[in-house]
């Protein structure tokens, strides 16, 4: 069995700038293993621009974006083992994966970073009636068939779920030549970013049709049709509103479920939200030295907030193989009210003080979906932390409200708010020691009152 | 001419042609589609019925009981996955006890052993997730789960080794009795054979129509599922029916022998022969009534949904054996449930029945074993690295949902009968079968297969015919 000190899952972009952070945080042994034949993740099939514009101040293509961090991989001379799938992540931190040229192996890590990003939903999940045809893809999947293989998968197409990788293969698909007939969605909005809808539905002409979903499916062998219905506002089809489009494909972009098979089997827990791992202020899941970072902790938006959270798992997981390696005692400073600080060793937790151990819980609560991360620890927080979170539906002209305890800290003001768009709001150190009583911190959609 | 001509390579007509292949006989099996288990042998729920289900005396019943019996040591000559875990017919209601003790009865009649009346009890010991309701449960110790595509591979694979052999993409338009036999007159051309075995499933009245004045009348009763992730595999442990009668069959909730759980199936007669397309009537009903016998069923699991068609003959019992008035000419019709468990059973009996037909001799090169895929999974880790170290393809995975490697697939593709379609390599590997319902896998496995076929990719079907992946 071979040592590492950090051992990231997932060579996308999450598990590159995990590394890189790490490495620049003074981790020397890292491992980054990666199941596919090359480094990059789906940023290599997103041929699209649009990437960048936070991390780098430009508009780079998904490949592009993922060279920057390859090369500095390369630069930093991380070390990775690529066609590697993982098979098991023990508590212990014990990592089993396969390969063709290693065989099956085991490595010890000393932290591990889960960076395996998500999946898409599958027809069968939507329960469509109808047959089983071929013709009926995933997004991500024709994506991959255009953009890597180079291969068309139809020319005549239907997409089910208005989420950013469909509405990326409306406007690919029609730039191939295909004949994209409309975009249907469940919902009365649509799940992915505003920019997408201009830029690849409104663009090209291709109608997005609100609450609307595939009720049948026609052709036994190749896809012939689909029959399109209104939903109300349950989202039950409304009888009469049927109306058959015919299609040679039907592309799926219903939702993206982060991939947490080897975290569920290791025990860590998930939020149900969010359908990746509960995680602390630094990122750590519920398995002691196990972070988390990219979509199989929450989908984001966009991937520069990947790279940016990936960047924070890098690091405290750093500090952790740091902490838990030295043999004096680790330095927390504890918060008790006459503001004297103290210093214990981390792996001790019994003898730790209430105060130290001590976690508040963030609540989303009216209009938000969830929050990451779900808890934090006011000792060992650093001066800032940001909470990511995302509204259940559009509002307009709103606030949110962040509440410690049932005081009312923050009241951010916010024109407009989509499901599509990931927000987040700032908690200082500073301002929680005020409070050194509340348990939780609650996050909500709160109606703004008209201005007189 | 060839001595027995097999129009059907579902589980029936393969396993007739596995037991006529230990004698010395020129055999061909007739597909229309481009592999062996494409109709109802694909689209069922895979249980090895215990057997006191069927009325006392019929042929169901009794093919039942001998296929059950078979099916351990079939699995083991043919590498198949099959375990005895026992079923449950569940009562829920106090009025209903003596339905339930007279399936017993009707169970010792045909001859099942070890069958149990349990108490309310014993029964949630057995399966905590029954639902508060229940009242008792009948105990089959001798029911069990099969992997229905591995079975009819399987056979069909072992048919090919010792020299039957197999026409796919075959359709039989018209069959004419000779003086000696039959002309067979297909899309792609006239076979002649002293012998017909039509073991077309749904369509078996159509073939014995042609030649028989005694008409056989299949219906095909569309049974509709639902299957559940992995994730729910272990909700029960056994098979659980529900009581027959009352609601109708009932809905089965059962493990799979991959570890996934399977509801269904819903049971209604239908006209199209082809129409496999499940119906929101259906699948609603799979979910309201699989609630019923079994507690929190996670529904929202469901990982795909699919339909198959029994062929019922309306005289409601199998109908194998020659027909009367067309000697020669041997049914296996209206084989619908239990029909997989029955399928070893039935092969030999037509392997018999066309022995004395026509004075068979046994063969001395039958050789009746045969290996599965291997899967590396099951092999202890250092002769595992010693296969990757021979054969790096079993190192990459492909799927990553069912963890199957490029070695795995490759080896359905290049066994005998291999596979030529997307659903092919899926029935042999389970490659794609998974939670993302081959998202991830699908170019990969194109790729492959492509290679492995030496097509190129826009040539590949999902499972033959029409139904092209690609549209270049």
């Amino acid at each position: 069995m071979t040592d590492y000190e950090l051992v990231i899952i997932g060579g996308g972009p999450a598990g590159l700038a995990a590394g890189i952070s790490a490495r620049k945080n003074g981790i020397e042994r890292i491992l980054i293993l990666e199941r596919d034949k090359e480094l990059g993740g789906i940023l290599n099939q997103c041929i699209h621009n649009g990437f960048g514009l936070h991390t780098f101040q430009e508009e780079l293509t998904g490949p592009e974006y993922a060279d920057r961090y390859i090369q500095e991989v390369r630069k930093l001379r991380i070390e990775c083992r690529l066609n590697t799938m993982v098979l098991d992540i023990s508590p212990e931190r014990k990592v089993t994966a396969v390969n063709p040229s290693d065989g099956m192996f085991e490595i010890q890590a000393q932290a591990v970073i889960l960076a395996m990003g998500c999946r898409e939903r599958p027809r069968g999940a939507l329960n469509i009636p109808g047959y089983r045809p071929a013709g009926i893809f995933s997004a991500g999947t024709a994506q991959r068939l255009v953009n890597i293989e180079g291969y068309m998968p139809g020319k005549e197409v239907v997409i089910l779920g208005s989420g950013d990788i469909g509405l990326i293969m409306a406007r690919r698909m029609t730039l191939e030549g295909a004949s994209v007939k409309a975009v249907a969605e469940l919902m009365p909005y649509s799940s992915g970013l505003k920019r997408n809808i201009v830029q690849c539905l409104d663009d090209y002409g291709i109608p997005l049709m609100l609450s609307h979903t595939v009720v049948r499916i026609w052709g036994k062998e190749r896809l012939e049709g689909i029959t399109l219905a209104e939903v109300d506002e349950k989202g039950r089809p409304i009888p009469g509103t049927e109306e058959e489009i015919s299609c040679d494909t039907l592309l799926l972009s219903v939702g993206l479920i982060p991939e947490n098979e080897l975290s569920k089997d290791c025990g860590i827990v998930l939020d149900p939200s969010t359908k990746g791992p509960e995680v602390n202020e630094s990122l750590e899941t519920t398995s002691e030295g196990i972070f988390a970072c990219g979509n199989v902790l929450h989908v984001h938006d966009l991937v520069d907030y990947v790279s940016e959270e990936a960047e924070l798992a890098g690091k405290y997981a750093a500090q952790y193989i740091k902490e838990s390696k030295a043999s004096q005692p680790v330095e927390c400073i504890k918060e008790g009210k006459n503001g004297q600080s103290a210093v214990y060793r981390k792996e001790d937790k019994s003898s730790r003080p209430a105060e130290l151990i001590r976690e508040i819980r963030l609540i989303p609560e009216s209009g938000v979906s969830y929050t990451v991360p779900q808890k934090i620890s006011p000792a060992r927080m650093p001066e800032q932390v940001t909470v990511r979170f995302r509204v259940r539906s559009i509002f307009h002209r709103c606030s949110v409200g962040v509440y410690f305890g049932e005081r009312c800290i923050v009241q951010k003001k916010r024109l407009i708010m989509a499901p599509g768009e990931m927000e987040s709001i700032m908690l200082s150190r500073e301002k929680l020691r005020e409070f050194p009583e509340i348990k939780t911190i609650t996050i909500r959609i709160e109606e703004q009152m008209e201005e007189a | 001419m060839y001595d027995i001509v097999i129009i059907g390579a579902g589980v029936s007509g393969c396993a007739a042609a596995r037991e006529l292949s230990r004698y010395q006989a020129d055999i061909c099996v007739l597909e229309k589609e481009e592999d062996v288990c494409c109709g109802t042998s694909k689209a069922n729920s895979g249980i090895v019925h215990a057997g006191y289900d069927a009325k006392p005396g019929t042929l169901k019943a009794k093919m039942n009981l001998l296929g059950n019996e078979r099916m351990g040591l079939l699995s083991k000559e043919l590498d198949f996955p099959f375990v005895r875990k026992g079923s449950l017919v569940v009562c829920t209601a106090k009025e209903e006890l003596l339905r339930l003790q007279e399936l017993y009865e009707r169970g010792v009649k045909n001859g099942v052993k070890g069958l149990q009346i349990l108490s309310r009890e014993e029964t949630l010991e057995m399966e905590p997730n029954i639902s508060a309701d229940v009242q008792s449960a009948l105990f089959a110790p001798t029911g069990g789960i099969v992997c229905p595509f591995s079975m009819n591979i399987a056979l069909a694979e072992n048919a090919a080794v010792n020299g039957v052999e197999f026409h796919f993409n075959t359709e039989v338009r018209d069959i004419q009795r000779l003086e000696k036999g039959f002309r067979i007159e297909t899309e792609t051309g006239s076979y002649y054979a002293k012998c017909v075995i039509n073991a077309a499933g749904i369509y078996a009245d159509k073939l014995h129509n042609m030649v028989s004045g005694r008409k056989l009348s299949i219906i095909p009763r569309k049974g509709e599922y639902c299957l559940l992730d992995k994730n729910a595999g272990k909700h029960v442990s056994r098979t659980i029916f529900a009581l027959p009668g009352a609601y109708g069959k009932g809905v089965l909730v059962t493990p799979t022998i991959h570890g996934n759980l399977l509801v269904g199936p819903t049971s209604v007669d239908i006209e199209n022969k082809e129409g496999v397309d499940t119906t929101k009537e259906g699948l609603q009903e799979i979910a309201a009534k699989a609630g019923k016998n079994v507690e929190n069923l996670p529904m929202r699991e469901v990982i795909t949904s699919f339909s198959g068609l029994r062929a019922h003959e309306e005289s409601g019992d199998f109908v194998i054996g020659e027909a009367e008035d067309a000697p020669g000419f041997f049914d296996c019709a209206g084989i619908e449930s239990p029909g997989l468990t029955s399928a070893p059973a039935v092969g030999v009996l037509l392997a018999e029945l066309l022995q004395k037909k026509l004075n068979l001799e046994e063969s001395t090169s039958y050789n009746g074993s045969r290996k599965g895929i291997l899967d590396p999974r099951t092999l202890p880790i250092k002769e595992r690295n010693k296969l990757i170290a021979g054969n790096p393809a079993y190192g990459r995975i492909i799927c990553r949902c069912e963890s199957i490697t490029e070695g795995e697939i490759i080896d359905a593709a290049r066994r005998p009968l291999g596979a030529c379609s997307i659903d092919g390599i899926k029935r042999r590997t389970r490659a794609g079968m998974g939670r993302c319902q081959s998202g991830f896998c699908l170019p990969k496995v194109m790729e492959i297969l492509a290679r492995e076929l030496q097509v190129s990719q826009t040539e590949l079907t999902k499972c033959g015919g029409n139904s092209k992946l690609l549209k270049p």
